[in-house]
């Protein structure tokens, strides 16, 4: 009974360009012609043909009566119909197309629909970019507030207070013009009582900026919490969340994330970026009806923000292109690819040309040296992808307990005091160690920064023996007692980092997971490269450094061991795997580690995945119960479609609502009293036989209309889905016609079908729901929450955690 | 024989005027912050020189233009004599730097100011307005509107026909309410049910 396999094989041989393509995670779709009609009369769309009546005929009527303002619109937290999207888009383009013919304004109007696309892209880049710039620039100030303020102008952090003056070789940062906050109140920077007096200036602050975060979060945008990328991922698969990507959240999110990252907790902005981009895009689609009214082409523009996010973050816009397509994108068009790479790119710059960083740097710890590496030091590098797989395995599952916890029990009634304790602890414990009090991004600039003679900060205090210098080639030296000093305050930061991060990540701030994995990954990559520096130094006479490393030569880069750290722990957590080497060798600019990096992030995926199978986005997916049909995996279980349909044996039997012999009140009450999102239309309760599918909020918004403006619909009206309805006798009410909101044809699969078929369908189709007929006759239904649950409980799941519709 | 064409052409139009408006709006203001970077305080040359012999490593900075950065321009007083000048010279690193403090600085201030709006805007909405507002007979209970999807689903259907609420000041509050309603749900999907978002 395959026979909807094989009607699917027809179609897509018969019309090559719709063709689809897995690549991990996402469907590529590379149906590029958009106005070829679609040649299955079942995959056709809502404003479908009619019963042997010519085409044209049909969309001229659809388009004589107009639709109601709220029909074909999607309640909140529901799933939209792609199908019906996609057809509606393409009958929308084909009759652009036909009109353009007839004047030149038409013509006009079509090559305007044409290019709104790319204006759309241009618009979202700019002004991606120029919240990016905002974000960094402002989150730069107020991280350095903490610790003093700027005479010459209080908007200045201490980087560009310092800026004019001379400043020491040995002691760069300090300047007249920037006060610690000791100086200003005492007079005076040293001594215990100016110490105590900083440290608690920095915990106050840092507790202001987090009450501000979450007091705002709360007071106007609940939704701008959290990383945003589940909610995103959710959203691009064809849930709604309204609100979700509106103005406020967009405000809020970018001045609460300025304040969280400035208070010194352990979290990033890389994936609230990328929410903040989404929202861009969404706030831009307004202007454009094409993008407006349509939820699937809003979506294709969303995948294309997310990008933009991505770029900014890192200043990679290839990696971001990437990343959407494998991490954040549910269905990636072809088109999609080259307008995305045109949205980062312009995003990528705006944000050079306001210079955040000075230098015309996009991110703050950009890679300069080149340096060769051995094979022999692969060793080490896969050592760190085990690293990287195990922490990013332990993230997950430590993080994930603790958010259900903050779910399930009393912690998460007190999410203002959740907050503050958190920033307490941190700021508390991170003052003391130096490396903990910098802000997260330049502590990984300065662990990926290669010692040279020109560096004086502690990490790069090797022994100088200046007889063997050759201009700026330094080689392997022993560690001063600067690095060891150096090493144990790492150590005791990585150890902060990897307990505090798993109580961070989840609050009700915006925060991000990036850059405290990639600071884990980083301190690690660090020691361990350092480690291998000595040991090639002091024992430069063992067999597997005699080959290639001598005395007076520089062998070891303890910076490119931190980068791969780096890169390891972040695949362990977010388990990206193209994107993330893109990402990484964009920001350092060369290829020359591309192995390094391809070796550490492979190995910390298997290991990672060995141990658990989802990555942090799919954890707080299936945490919180989102309707979200994973994409990557196989069905591999032997139940068929009666085994997963409603209504089950025991229950009441299929509400349906005939054709042509129910009336206005019997469809009131079928609605009100049951919760369904859709009704099955069958020509008579005997014969079962299935005409089409009506959706619940056509349906009221219809009825409730007609009620209001047509004349003479009272309760006992009858209700007609046909284009011919049966005569009734005159003294009857007349006749309420809902043609139009009938999908003609609604998807089925035969009581035999496969479940991995059914599921396949669900995937790829972006099904709501799934008609089920045995015989001709209609049976069942299955809708994606039924998928879902079964999925769950074939997989040993809970089934019930799934929440929403 | 089509009727509604004038009217959607019409609407299709002012789509596509009004983000070309937007377009030129935004160009405007971004325009200002990246031609005022030319001023003569936000160009610098640095030279780093590394400890040499016995002489200390130093930073020295110079207001040079970018032709000018190098090492014999900018490192004035030379610390070592004639001769050794090349070696030392070698030794030093000049990167020629370029910043706009008129961007940081008027981001700053925007920032700042949404931040100090944003700010009393929620004090006004905690303090003031339930003072001066009085208890408004249409705000639905919310309590009850959990466990019907339906009537959530009717009120949330925009009615076709124009609002009643004519005068602005009228409509802003109308706006305010339903912008007030929006969050107070969103606030308890998050904080309070725990739906979303833990």
């Amino acid at each position: 009974m395959d026979q909807k396999g094989y009607r699917r094989g027809s179609f897509q041989s018969a019309t090559s360009d719709e063709d689809m393509l897995e690549i991990a995670g996402a469907s590529m779709d590379f149906s590029m012609a958009d106005d070829d009609p679609p040649l299955d009369r079942e995959m056709g769309g809502f404003s479908s043909y009619n019963g042997g009546g010519m085409n044209g005929t049909s969309t001229m009527m659809d388009f004589l009566e107009e639709p109601l303002p709220g029909v074909g619109t999607y309640e909140d937290f529901n799933t939209i119909d792609w199908v019906r999207e996609k057809s509606r888009d393409r009958d929308r383009h084909r009759e652009i197309t036909n009109r353009s013919k007839e004047s030149t304004w038409a013509l006009l109007h079509s090559v305007s629909d044409a290019f709104s696309g790319w204006l759309l892209m241009l618009l979202i880049g700019l002004l991606a970019g120029s919240l990016a710039g905002l974000i960094d620039i402002s989150a730069h100030w107020m991280t350095d507030l903490k610790e003093g303020v700027c005479l010459a102008g209080f908007w200045f952090n201490h980087e560009h207070c310092c800026w004019k003056s001379n400043t020491t070789f040995t002691d760069r940062d300090k300047c007249p013009e920037w006060k610690s906050w000791s100086q200003l109140i005492l007079g005076h920077g040293e001594g215990a009582f100016a110490y105590i007096l900083n440290y608690f200036m920095y915990v106050i602050w840092a507790l202001m900026f987090s009450l501000l975060a979450v007091l705002l979060v709360k007071g106007f945008a609940p939704y701008a919490c959290g990383s945003g990328i589940p909610e995103i991922k959710t959203i691009l698969s064809g849930f709604i969340i309204r609100g979700y990507l509106g103005k406020w959240t967009l405000v809020i999110k970018t001045i609460t994330l300025v304040l969280a990252v400035s208070s010194g907790l352990s979290l990033g902005k890389e994936g609230p970026l990328v929410h903040v981009a989404c929202c861009c895009g969404n706030i831009l689609c307004h202007l454009f009806t094409k993008y407006r009214k349509n939820e699937a082409k809003r979506r294709e523009v969303l995948s294309a923000a997310a990008a933009a996010g991505v770029s900014v973050a890192f200043g990679a816009p290839i990696g971001g292109v990437l990343f959407s397509l494998e991490e954040v994108s549910y269905y990636f068009p072809l088109k999609t690819l080259w307008r995305s790479f045109f949205a980062a790119l312009v995003a990528a710059f705006t944000l050079r040309s306001i210079n955040p960083f000075g230098n015309s740097r996009l991110v703050l710890f950009y890679v300069e040296f080149h340096m060769p590496w051995h094979l022999l030091e692969l060793v080490p590098f896969i050592l760190l992808g085990i690293f990287g797989g195990l922490w990013g395995a332990f993230f997950i599952r430590s993080n994930i307990a603790w958010c259900r916890r903050r779910k399930t029990t009393r912690l998460g009634k007190y999410p203002v005091l959740e907050v503050l304790v958190v920033t307490a602890i941190t700021a508390v414990l991170a003052f003391p160690n130096e490396y903990t009090r910098m802000s997260t991004s330049e502590l990984i600039s300065e662990l990926f920064n290669d010692c040279g003679i020109l560096d004086s900060s502690k990490l790069c205090e090797y022994v100088n023996d200046f007889n063997s210098t050759k201009g700026d080639d330094l080689p392997d030296r022993a560690a001063g007692p600067g690095v060891y000093t150096a090493m144990w305050q790492l150590a005791l930061a990585l150890i902060m980092k990897v307990f505090i991060t798993i109580f961070t990540f989840g609050m009700k701030v915006p925060s991000g997971l990036f850059i405290p994995s990639m600071a884990v990954g980083a301190i690690a990559g660090r020691l361990l490269g350092v480690a291998v520096e000595q040991l090639a130094f002091y024992h430069h006479d063992w067999a597997i450094f005699s080959g290639w490393c001598s005395q007076g030569a520089d062998c070891i880069t303890p910076g490119l061991y931190a980068m791969v750290g780096a890169a390891a722990c972040l695949g362990g957590v977010t388990r990206m795997t193209v994107s993330l080497v893109v990402i990484m060798f964009e920001l350092t600019g060369g290829l020359e580690y591309i192995v390094p990096l391809m070796a550490a992030a492979m190995t910390s995926k298997w290991v990672a995945d060995a141990i658990g199978r989802e990555g942090i986005y799919d954890a707080h997916i299936r945490l919180n119960g989102y309707p979200f049909l994973e994409a990557k995996e196989e069905f591999s279980h032997k139940t068929r479609a009666m085994d997963v349909m409603r209504p089950r044996k025991s229950d009441p039997p299929l509400t349906v609502i005939t054709q042509d012999s129910m009336s206005v009140e019997d469809v009131e009450s079928i609605v009100t009293s049951t919760t369904y999102s859709g009704y099955p239309v069958v020509v008579s309760r005997a014969s079962q036989r299935l005409v089409g599918f009506v959706l619940r909020r056509d349906l009221i918004i219809s009825i409730e209309n007609a009620r209001k403006k047509q004349d003479g619909i009272v309760s006992t009206s009858i209700i007609c889905f046909t284009d011919y309805c049966p005569p009734l006798p005159p003294s009857s009410p007349s006749v309420l016609k809902l043609r139009s909101i009938l999908d003609l044809s609604p998807f089925t699969v035969t009581d035999e079908t496969p479940m991995e078929i059914v599921v396949d369908i669900f995937r790829k189709l972006g099904l709501r729901q799934c008609l089920v007929t045995h015989n001709g006759k209609l049976l069942g239904i299955i809708t994606k929450k039924d998928v879902l649950k079964h999925i769950a409980q074939m997989a040993n799941q809970d089934p019930n955690s799934i929440l929403f519709n | 024989l089509f009727p509604q064409a004038p009217r959607m052409f019409a609407q299709s139009s002012w789509n596509s005027v009004s983000p070309v408006l937007l377009l030129v709006l935004l160009g405007c203001v971004l325009c200002p912050p990246a031609q005022a970077s030319k001023s003569s305080e936000d160009i610098r040359c640095k030279c780093i020189c590394p400890p040499y012999r016995n002489i200390s490593g130093h930073i020295y900075n110079k207001n040079v233009s970018q032709k000018d950065c190098n090492c014999l321009h900018v490192v004035e007083p030379m610390p070592v004599p004639g001769n050794d000048v090349e070696a030392y010279c070698l030794l030093c690193e000049c990167k020629y730097e370029e910043r706009s403090t008129t961007t940081i600085k008027v981001i700053i201030i925007i920032y700042l100011s949404v931040v100090g709006a944003l700010l009393l805007y929620m004090a006004f909405l905690v303090l003031v307005d339930p003072v001066i507002r009085k208890p408004d007979p249409y705000t639905q209970p919310l309590h009850n509107e959990e466990d019907s999807e339906d009537t959530r689903s009717l009120a949330a259907v925009p009615t076709p026909a124009g609002a009643r609420a004519n005068t602005v000041l009228e409509r802003v509050e109308g706006a305010q309410q339903r912008w007030k309603r929006q969050v107070q749900e969103q606030r308890k999907t998050v904080f309070d049910r725990h739906k979303m978002l833990s």
